[in-house]
């Protein structure tokens, strides 16, 4: 029970310590491919220390929402990541929240951000929040009928159980599943905010989405919101890697070596990920904002598709 | 004294204090008589509601000598009423206190207290019903009494259209539950219910019977294409009225839909889930597409019953496609996610119609674009608000996600359906589902950024100020059960479970006992949720997170003008309105749903007058369906109209020619 | 006995049958009056037969009623109207004569029709009358939807009253009660009409239907 519990905490404080580095890792690699030499590694550390110990300032026309914010995020986001199984599955309290849950926890995250944008009064905030409104309505439900796929295949919405079937049935190559892969890793871009649905890197109103809600915000507020957005990309990488890449997973009650040997492959995976992001970002542009949903409209359509040829299967087996 | 009569008589004090208010209700003591004397008798119901449902079911029938000679009217409680009285009883509760709070600011008050705690009685009376007449009489009698509160403010074109429009609805609803339970007693004119439940009818009829039913239930609750009357009569009520109307009336037509389709029709064919289906699916996504383009705060929230109810449907349409092919625990999971939407849509739709009639007496405005910023003077209420837009966007850890979560499990069994239309047709309700649930978070972060969030919009919004005491406690009686509901669902599914399994024949397996509070409807391996555990690492997190940087980093905090790019704007017209929020879903969805056609106006450079923005929408269900309808019957009517002017000869002729007829027909007649 | 009670039962019901064709046939005013009166005389005649047969006392009092009030004070009180009226026109039909009996004895078949379906397992004499009251009834309909004068209208619909009666006292057990209601209902029928028609008399000087509707502002 113990060790269970450590194991868990590890998990938690794993994904926060290591969510900074990939996204140095990322802008690294973009620096490298536009032949410039980039910040270090680790300066998105030293920018969230930096931005953690200044003074926030906050507008005249903040209510109470716009401080408490950054925090609700942040956690939504933190319980959603601890819940993806990084190194191992069937962790202390993996039962307590299944994809589902994940999905809309992510959901209420996206949800208070936009209210965090509408707060100040701004068209800018108006802008990031009614624009995210659109991508969120049509990323959420791309990630549920994913969802279905995933629960259709492996019998569960349990994340921990998708991965240890994952990890353990000889799943083969499924067409739901490519499909599935494809619509996630669409879904993932779009929910992320990065090239080619939102520029991380820009304050340019045009590009803006994430950019928009947060405009307002500086010091440590800005530094949890930071943080939190680094660890949604953690988390939608750990997810596609713990289902579609899932070897080295350590599966519930192996012993601690499969258990270092699972945290091994999965910074292994993570580091693999960060570079073909930064690859795929920069080798195409950003989308107008009126294609993006054609663009996560297709996963929508993908996944249906997946989910339907599961479905509809069901009678051959 | 029996829970039934105990009901009753309830409902009969609830009549006589109709009728003792009438006369009193301009007088300042009317009020507070009618609304605590609601309340009072509202929250005895509730108990007695409440132990009948958590006690193994007795019941037994009372006959009452009243109505129709040979029928007389019988009344009974079984676990299914048992559920639906206490939504119905909760609702009371809510409004009752809305009311003794925000008495003072009706202006027609005769025109109200009278009609509430009758409308109340109505709405109680429908669920202990035991035959076709007591039903039939109770739900008319609620119908009528909810037109009267509709046309309470009369003087406003709107609310009168609104009120006809509604009684027109209502009466088709009626004719065709009067068709329904017709066909159910047949010839031998068996209205009593156990008599219907002891035979079973012909699968023709039972399958023309649950149409019936669909369409006379389906157009009380709102389901598209039946739902026109509703974006018009809830708003036009009095916001505690509004309340009681989508939150809890259109339970009671779902009740009446259950009871008819899954009591008393006998065995279901499968194919009736198809049309629920479809129309539950439908429902979602229109309704919350049109709450999307509103600006008007209640009638966003009363199209967004529209969607919630479609959410319910698509439980029902499930249950009802389980349960002829034996599925009986899944069945049991379909059914048990429908009944408790219908309970967490009654608790967070009400807390948000009194939130907007908070707002309303504070600032006048009912317009989102007049509004904004009201967070600053009404803290609380916006508060309030806030929990039941996060509740009705089904995010965790309150309670509509649990009862989506259950929608999405029962879909997830449904491939094990023998049937293809119904392999086709799972994951397609289960992708607009989750469309709708995505488009219900967008907005409901409209509805309380635009209204509380940012900077005050008129001088209404600057000037408001914190609504009172009585209405903030039933705000936050409401919102804080729905976090209980959603932090310990197990309890509310345990006690849903008698309900269920009178309708299905099956229940959930039991979730108090399960470890953690967790909830796992089919087997823990399987899925399981845990709506405690999920709130506290919430609580935890954000808390640990919040402690560690003020105390490690800075908690130095400094006001100062916005930021804005650099370029602040000093009018608040420049901030987002409503229909800015909602323009990007809009430009997506709206060529489709609502033939959108958007025409700017640009002045030519050097002209000084302003730019103008033309958006028209167009309600596609209303010109296609009722449009062509209305104008048929005023061709008939126009016609038939010459029956007005006949001589005195004529019409004798008429009478004589109709008798004569009558007599033939008799006599040829085999 | 059966057969002489059946057959006197039988004669004075078709009597008022015969006596509803004469009113049928009637297009003067007195004349009218005078068989309305004699058909009421009929009535009572039948209904005492009906008392004598059926032992049932309290139908002599019925018979002294109908006597009374229908043959002698009603056609009198008419009898008054007109002549202070001053109306003394012959009375136009719509429908010409020949084609009116035609549908007077198509009626009566019907009307014989129906009973025997309806009630097929009722006593023989009782569905006689019926079929015979049926009748009278819906002659009575005949003149007043056939007639153009105000008067003959209310002639035909207490003639109508007259079947009801014979119907209600062919079926036994029928109470007294029934019938000092439907007596009174002839009453306050005559006194509306009385009034209605002094009222029209004096805006328009005629009760003429033909003329009255003239004035309705609609051709017809």
């Amino acid at each position: 029970m113990i060790v269970d519990l450590v194991f868990q905490l590890l998990q938690m404080t794993l994904v926060i310590a290591v969510a900074p580095l990939l996204t140095g890792l990322v802008r690294a690699t973009k620096a490298r491919l536009l032949r410039r030499r980039g910040p270090p590694l680790i300066q998105a550390y030293r920018d969230l220390v930096r931005l953690a110990r200044k003074e926030a300032v906050v507008a005249d026309t903040a209510s109470w929402l716009f401080r408490f914010v950054p925090y609700l995020v942040f956690a939504a986001t933190w319980v959603a990541a601890a819940l993806v199984p990084t190194f191992a599955t069937g962790l202390l309290f993996s039962w307590s929240a299944d994809l589902i849950a994940i999905v809309a926890l992510l959901g209420g995250a996206r949800f208070f951000l936009a209210l965090a944008g509408l707060d100040v009064g701004t068209s800018f905030g108006g802008l990031g929040s009614s624009r995210e409104a659109l991508f969120g309505a049509l990323a959420e439900p791309a990630m549920i009928v994913i969802v279905f796929t995933l629960a259709l295949v492996a019998g569960s919405t349990q994340l921990s159980t998708v991965a240890a079937h994952m990890v353990q049935a000889h799943v083969g190559l499924r067409v739901s599943l490519g499909m599935a892969l494809v619509a996630l890793i669409i879904v993932a871009v779009a929910e992320n905010g990065r090239v080619p649905v939102d520029n991380p890197a820009t304050h340019l109103e045009l590009t803006m989405v994430h950019e928009a809600m947060i405009l307002e915000y500086s010091g440590r507020h800005l530094a949890v919101i930071e943080l939190a957005a680094m660890l949604k990309l953690v988390l939608y990488i750990s997810l596609i890697a713990c289902v579609f890449a899932p070897w080295g997973l350590a599966i519930a009650d192996a012993s601690v070596a499969d258990r270092l040997f699972g945290a091994v492959a999965y910074l292994i995976k993570l580091a693999v990920a960060g570079v073909a992001l930064g690859v795929f970002e920069t080798s195409i542009a950003k989308m107008r904002i009126f294609r993006v949903p054609d663009f996560v409209g297709a996963a929508l359509m993908l996944g249906f598709l997946g989910a339907l040829l599961l479905f509809v299967s069901r009678t051959l087996k | 004294m029996s829970a039934v009569a105990t009901l009753l008589s309830g409902d009969a004090a609830l009549l006589a204090l109709a009728v003792a208010v009438a006369p009193l209700a301009r007088k300042p003591q009317g009020g507070p008589i009618a609304y605590a004397g609601a309340l009072a008798i509202s929250s005895a119901l509730l108990i007695v509601a409440l132990v009948e449902l958590l006690k193994p079911p007795a019941g037994e029938a009372l006959a009452l000598p009243l109505g129709l000679p040979w029928i007389g009217a019988r009344f009974r409680i079984d676990a299914l009423s048992a559920a639906f009285l206490v939504i119905v009883n909760l609702g009371g509760v809510a409004a009752s206190l809305y009311g003794l709070g925000g008495y003072r600011g009706e202006q027609s008050p005769q025109r109200v207290l009278p009609f509430f705690p009758a409308f109340l009685a109505g709405m109680n009376l429908v669920l202990i019903a035991d035959d076709a007449y007591a039903f039939l009489l109770s739900w008319e009698f609620m119908s009528i009494v909810s037109w009267a509160l509709v046309m309470a403010h009369h003087r406003e074109a709107a609310n009168a259209r609104a009120g006809y429009v509604y009684i027109v609805m209502a009466s088709f609803g009626t004719l065709a539950l009067l068709l329904a339970f017709a066909l159910l007693a047949g010839p031998a004119g068996g209205y009593a219910f156990d008599v219907i439940r002891a035979g079973s009818p012909a699968p023709g009829v039972a399958s023309l019977v649950f149409a019936l039913a669909l369409i006379g239930a389906g157009s009380k609750a709102g389901v598209v294409p039946l739902h026109v009357w509703l974006p018009l009569a809830h708003p036009a009520a009095p916001s505690h009225v509004s309340a009681l109307m989508s939150g809890v009336m259109t339970k009671v037509a779902v009740y009446g839909f259950i009871r008819i389709v899954f009591d008393l029709a006998g065995p279901a064919a499968w194919w009736w889930s198809v049309p629920v289906l479809a129309v539950g699916a439908g429902s979602a996504l229109i309704g919350v597409l049109y709450a999307l383009m509103q600006h008007d705060l209640k009638r966003l929230l009363a199209y967004h019953t529209v969607e919630n109810i479609g959410i319910i449907f698509i439980g029902l349409g499930l249950a009802l496609a389980f349960k002829p092919f034996g599925m009986a625990s899944a069945a049991a999971l379909a059914m048990t996610a429908a009944l408790l939407h219908a309970f967490n849509h009654s608790l967070f739709k009400s807390l948000l119609f009194m939130g907007s009639g908070a707002v309303l007496g504070a600032t006048g405005e009912r317009d989102m674009d007049h509004l904004g910023g009201l967070i600053h003077p009404m803290p609380k209420t916006a508060l309030a608000f806030l929990v039941g837009c996060v509740a009705i966007s089904a995010l965790p850890p309150f309670n509509g996600f649990v009862s989506e979560w259950l929608t999405f499990q029962a879909i997830l069994l449904s491939p094990d359906l023998p049937s293809w239309i119904l392999k086709i047709m799972a994951p397609a309700v289960g992708a607009l589902l989750a469309l709708s649930a995505a488009l219900a978070a967008a907005c409901f972060a409209k509805a309380f950024g635009i209204t509380f969030l940012g900077r005050p919009r008129t001088s209404s919004a600057s000037q408001a100020r914190e609504t009172g005491r009585l209405i903030l406690a039933a705000m936050a009686l409401f919102a804080a059960l729905c976090l209980v509901v959603g932090v310990v669902p197990g309890l509310f599914i345990d006690a849903l479970a008698p309900a269920v399994s009178g309708a299905i024949g099956a229940r959930m397996p039991g979730q108090s006992t399960i470890a953690w509070l967790s909830i796992a409807p089919i087997a823990e391996s399987r899925s399981s949720y845990n709506g405690l555990l999920v709130f506290l690492f919430i609580v935890v997190s954000a808390s640990l997170a919040a402690s560690v940087i003020h105390r490690f980093a800075s908690d130095a905090l400094r006001r100062a003008p916005a930021w804005d790019c650099g370029f602040p704007d000093p009018i608040p017209a420049t901030q987002y309105s409503a229909e800015s929020f909602a323009q990007p879903i809009r430009r997506v969805f709206g060529a489709v749903a609502f033939e959108t056609d958007e025409r700017v106006d640009m002045p030519a450079p050097g002209d000084l007058r302003p730019a103008r923005l033309d958006v028209t929408l167009r309600d596609r269900i209303w010109d296609r369906l009722y449009a062509p309808l209305i104008r048929g019957v005023e061709e008939v009517s126009l016609r038939l109209n010459r029956l007005q002017f006949l001589t005195i000869r004529q019409y004798l002729s008429v009478v004589f020619g109709a008798l004569v007829m009558l007599l033939v027909v008799l006599a040829i007649w085999p | 006995m059966k057969g002489l009670e059946f057959d006197v039962a039988h004669l004075l019901a078709g009597g008022l049958v015969l006596i509803s064709f004469v009113l049928l046939y009637q297009n003067r005013l007195y004349a009218l009056l005078n068989v309305y009166a004699l058909q009421s005389v009929v009535l009572s005649l039948s209904v005492a037969w009906q008392a004598y047969v059926q032992d049932a006392s309290h139908l002599y009092a019925t018979a002294f009623i109908a006597l009374a009030f229908k043959a002698i004070i009603v056609p009198y009180a008419l009898h008054r109207i007109i002549a202070e009226l001053g109306i003394h026109r012959d009375v136009e039909n719509v429908v010409g004569v020949g084609p009116t009996m035609l549908v007077g004895l198509a009626l009566v078949a019907l009307a014989e029709v129906v009973m025997l379906r309806i009630a097929t397992d009722a006593d023989v004499l009782a569905r006689e009358d019926l079929a015979f009251a049926l009748s009278v009834v819906l002659i009575g309909m005949l003149m007043m939807v056939v007639r153009r004068n105000a008067v003959s209208m209310v002639v035909g619909f207490m003639s109508l009253e007259n079947g009801l009666i014979l119907a209600a006292t062919a079926a036994k057990g029928m109470p007294l009660v029934v019938e000092i209601a439907v007596a009174f209902s002839v009453l306050v029928a005559l006194v509306v009409i009385g009034v209605f028609l002094y009222r029209i008399s004096e805006r328009f000087e005629t009760v003429d239907a033909l003329a009255l509707d003239r004035f309705r502002g609609e051709q017809k």
